[in-house]
């Protein structure tokens, strides 16, 4: 399939929103507390099969406990989980049918690669003849056959991460869990296993949920990102749906950069926001249905990407636009990001892509320069 | 879904694992305790056992208040007025302190060499150390006797060297003793230190001294204080076990050496009467059962937190 | 600035004199041809001779080998059990109890253990002999066994063994086939601890013991209460000998494959 994009291919698989699809595996009012702690604090999810799924948050967020709840390390306080439409409550984990890779591959020391990998076969009670063709189907699938017969010290880090790879697959099971994945290869090797673990997923068709903090590990790998913190869910949507509309200043400033932009409405009617932001001395007007009032205390929340930088005033500067002097540049070749600071004492960053091969740039430190930005290109948060 | 039985025959592996082991030490540890608290309120008589009463579980409950009734204080009042039993645990506590405190002493230097030693060496040391401690501990007492007697090996040495004219009197006197101790019981606090030392961070002493701190403070102030963990759970593997020594002071002591193992032992062997020599043990284990309370708590700490 | 100056050298080589030249001369007198033990009459191997016609010294050897064989093996079975009970299984009703009946022994004095043990076999009317000595034995060895397993699996990657679950393992066979394989040095340590322990023990034995059970220590104890003779310093010169062997064989295997595992882990490193 050719690629266009970084991320998840562009495809029509969204059974999420499809009212008739079947959830895969579901969460409901789950509740995991260690003493007066509550790791997960009544959480309700679904997930759909072969979906590629993120649990994505700060440590200590209660993503881990998620995870290990469904592979039965840990069992719910209250509430239940279902696989395929059965309770997993009081199932062992030696009895479910989810496979987990862990974040340290915790392969077993004492054992060749080969036995590390048949021996979820083994406890199956598969006939010898059918591991071997197993095994050997799966080493080849990690590109790993001639390091069968080695043992784990005499592997390289992203070795030891296929063999656990392969092991986990190898009794196709029906859930993959994924521990931080990659956080433990360095960037070049990290960029190509993503790429690796989303083909094998869509080849496979089998259902991936991955834990990470790493936000672009996240948005690189899954259709679907559910952001939490506190033990709570804050917002499960597409990257895309995460990325450009965030529910809260939690999840906009937990992706990528966020501008947010303190202000009272002034109007908000037929699907259009007015806001008086103080301070920084601007009107905005966003094109977004909000629930807010008139007279209420939101934020504009915008990506600096979507701000335009220039030394000439806009035509129109009543409105979406500030006047601000650059403070600092952060120029990453590709990109330069100016922190303009504005009357209020307050700082906006704004990214541009530098597209003209210019060594010296027109616009450069403590220059007066007016911030635009579109009335589609942020949102309204009112929390 | 997870079957019935299968569910309890996983809950039966799992109480096994712990019930066989811990059943296994409340009948041969503690309960003989407990027998011994109990005979030590009985009275000798020649015999087979050899006191009263003995308890008859198939006459009921009727002569089981009886038996109860038969039971005396009279050895732990024999105790308090007989010389031999209070001065030998005066003498076996005060000989514990001592000798815990000499084997520090010889210790640390040791230990602390060991840890500052190129860690190349250091595997080889550690055996070097634990070698004499796999030895049998008989066998290393005995060893002094030969040397420690007055025609043994010390003195043929000093007198061929005439730094003396005279044999030195060791053997059966307290010298010997606390030789015998300090040689037997060095590697238990050896150990200890150097793996309390061993873990010292080097670059500690490093900032002590770019702030000004010349070696012996720096050793008073840091190292030092660092290694406590070590000093103690040494000193209480030293201490308590020499409370109630018997092979050394039985073999390289006298009878001037004093130390309640050593009665103990005469008191059952050589008396016979069973009674009081369980009164005897009875104290010393009172003696020592807060320090064995303490040392089990440190180390259990010790263990959780290394985890 | 790891220094190790003059002081430390002189300290360690002190140290170790002081321990080692007891042994040496034990040694080097069961060489001694005259039967004083202190006057030099020469090298000779007649002590050991001596040896092998002293029935009651073989006699004794035998039963002391026998004792710590059995009482060693069953208390590494207890003591490992025991250990994964203490970290495993979190707080239960009566840890620590349990926790102290592990630890006490550890530094008990002999004599208390001895006493108490043969007053309960009388008191139940157990004929003492051989098997009561074993008994005391494994009571003693398991506590030794139980810790030195203990502060192995508290290092123990608890992942490695969810791992084996996650794949279909049940517990009791995940012990078996991947905890206990990976720890088996330290069980193996746990079996030489009660197996010296044994077979050093001499205050316990004497205690527990019942007719036609003499061990080593007891008949070497006996013996050296009449005199120093040679004969003593030549068994234990073998006992020493054993030992020696031992544990020499022990640090060799297991620095070897940690040197073979350092430099399959540098080779592995360098692979992309």
């Amino acid at each position: 399939m050719a690629r266009t994009a970084v991320g998840p291919v562009q495809r029509k698989f969204a059974p999420w929103n499809d009212p008739a699809a079947k959830p895969f595996i579901e969460f409901r009012h789950v509740t995991k507390r260690f003493g007066d702690f509550a790791a997960v604090d009544d959480i309700s999810l679904t997930i759909y099969e072969r979906e590629f799924f993120a649990l994505l948050g700060p440590s200590g967020c209660g993503k881990t406990t998620m995870m290990r709840m469904i592979a039965g390390f840990d069992e719910p306080t209250s509430g239940e989980i279902m696989l395929d439409g059965r309770n997993l409550a009081g199932v062992p984990p030696y009895k479910r049918p989810s496979n987990m890779m862990f974040q340290s591959y915790a392969l077993f020391p004492h054992m060749s690669v080969e036995a590390n990998v048949a021996f979820g076969l083994k406890q199956e009670g598969m006939p010898k003849d059918q591991i071997a063709a197993r095994v050997e189907e799966m080493l080849k699938m990690v590109k790993l056959t001639p390091f069968a017969k080695r043992k784990p010290h005499q592997l390289s880090g992203g070795q030891r991460q296929r063999v656990a790879l392969a092991r986990s697959l190898a009794k196709k099971p029906k859930v993959l869990l994924l521990d931080e994945p990659l956080g433990a290869l360095d960037r070049k090797l990290r960029e190509e296993t993503q790429f690796e673990l989303t083909d094998l997923q869509v080849d496979l068709g089998l259902t991936f949920i991955i834990v990470t903090h790493d936000q672009e590990e996240a948005m690189t790998l899954a259709d679907r990102i559910a952001v939490m913190n506190h033990g709570q869910i804050i917002q499960v949507g597409t990257p895309a749906e995460i990325y450009e509309q965030p529910n809260s200043k939690y999840v906009a400033d937990f992706i990528g950069n966020i501008n947010l932009l303190e202000g009272q409405v002034v109007s908000a009617a037929g699907g259009m926001v007015r806001m008086d932001c103080k301070g920084t001395g601007a009107t905005v007007v966003v094109e977004e249905e909000t629930p807010a009032k008139t007279g209420d205390t939101v934020w504009f929340a915008v990506r600096p990407e979507k701000i335009g930088v220039s030394l000439t005033a806009p035509t129109d500067r009543s409105v979406n636009a500030i006047e601000g002097q650059v403070w600092d540049i952060g120029y990453l070749g590709d990109i330069s990001v100016y922190h303009v600071r504005l009357a209020s004492g307050a700082t906006v960053k704004a990214t541009v892509t530098n597209a003209t091969r210019l060594v010296e740039r027109p616009i450069t430190w403590e220059d007066k320069v007016w911030l635009t930005w579109a009335p589609d290109s942020g949102v309204v948060l009112t929390s | 879904m997870a079957s019935e039985s299968d569910g309890r025959s996983r809950g039966l592996a799992r109480w096994l694992v712990l019930a066989i082991p811990y059943a296994w030490l409340l009948i041969l540890f503690l309960v003989p305790f407990l027998i011994v608290i109990k005979i030590s309120f009985s009275t000798p008589v020649i015999g087979q056992p050899p006191y009263t009463p003995t308890f008859d579980v198939s006459g009921g409950i009727g002569s089981l208040m009886a038996s109860l009734r038969q039971l005396v204080v009279d050895n732990y009042i024999f105790l308090t007025k007989d010389a031999l039993y209070w001065k030998s645990y005066l003498s076996s506590l005060w000989i514990a302190i001592a000798s815990t405190f000499l084997v520090l002493l010889f210790s640390y230097p040791i230990a602390y060499g060991m840890a500052r030693a190129p860690r190349a060496w250091q595997p080889t040391l550690v055996m070097l150390i634990i070698l004499p401690f796999w030895t049998s501990f008989l066998i290393r007492v005995y060893a002094w006797i030969g040397i420690l007697k007055k025609d043994g090996l010390l003195n043929e040495l000093l007198l061929s060297l005439h730094l003396i004219d005279q044999p030195l009197i060791i053997l059966n006197t307290n010298w010997a003793v606390y030789i015998g101790i300090i040689y037997s019981y060095m590697p238990f606090m050896i150990l200890p230190l150097y793996a309390a030392l061993e873990r010292l961070d080097n670059t500690l002493l490093e900032a002590a001294s770019d702030l000004g701190s010349p070696p012996l403070r720096s050793f008073w102030q840091i190292t030092f204080p660092l290694s406590i963990p070590g000093v103690i759970a040494g000193s209480f593997l030293v201490f308590i076990p020499v409370t109630g020594e018997f092979v050394i002071p039985d073999l390289l002591g006298g009878h001037t050496t004093l130390m309640i193992g050593k009665t103990l032992w005469d008191e059952f062997f050589a008396n016979r009467d069973w009674p009081l020599a369980s009164a005897v043990a009875v104290v010393l284990l009172v003696l020592l059962v807060v320090p064995i309370v303490i040392f089990q708590n440190q180390e259990q700490k010790r263990a959780e937190r290394e985890g | 600035m790891r220094t190790f100056s003059r002081f430390n050298l002189t300290s360690v080589i002190l140290g170790l004199s002081f321990l080692y030249i007891p042994i040496v001369l034990l040694i080097i007198y069961s060489f001694n041809d005259s039967k004083l033990s202190t006057v030099w009459g020469g090298w000779s191997v007649r002590w050991y001779g001596a040896l092998v016609n002293d029935a009651a010294m073989l006699d004794a050897a035998w039963v002391t080998l026998r004792v710590a064989v059995i009482s060693s093996t069953v208390a590494t079975v207890l003591g490992t059990m025991a250990a994964v009970a203490l970290v495993r299984y979190g707080r239960f009703w009566g840890r620590s109890l349990f926790s102290g009946m592990i630890y006490a022994p550890l530094v008990m004095p002999d004599v208390i253990t001895g006493l108490s043990l043969l007053l309960m076999f009388v008191a139940l009317g157990v004929a003492r002999g051989f098997w009561t000595i074993v008994l005391a034995h494994i009571t003693f060895s398991m506590c030794y066994v139980a810790i030195v397993i203990q502060s192995r699996l508290v290092t123990f990657d608890k992942s490695l063994e969810e791992a084996a679950a996650d794949l279909g393992c049940p517990p009791f066979k995940t012990f078996m086939v991947i905890t206990l394989p990976i720890i088996a040095p330290a069980v193996v340590a746990g079996w030489m601890l009660g197996f010296t322990l044994s077979l050093d023990d001499l205050v316990i034995a004497s205690f527990t013991t019942g007719p036609g059970a003499t061990t080593l220590p007891m008949r070497i104890y006996s013996q050296v209460r009449l005199g120093v003779t040679p004969e003593i310093n030549a068994v234990c010169t073998i006992l020493i000998g054993l030992v020696a062997t031992g544990v020499l064989a022990a640090a060799i295997v297991s620095r070897r494959r940690e040197q073979e595992r350092q430099r399959a882990e540098r080779l592995a490193a360098a692979m992309p």
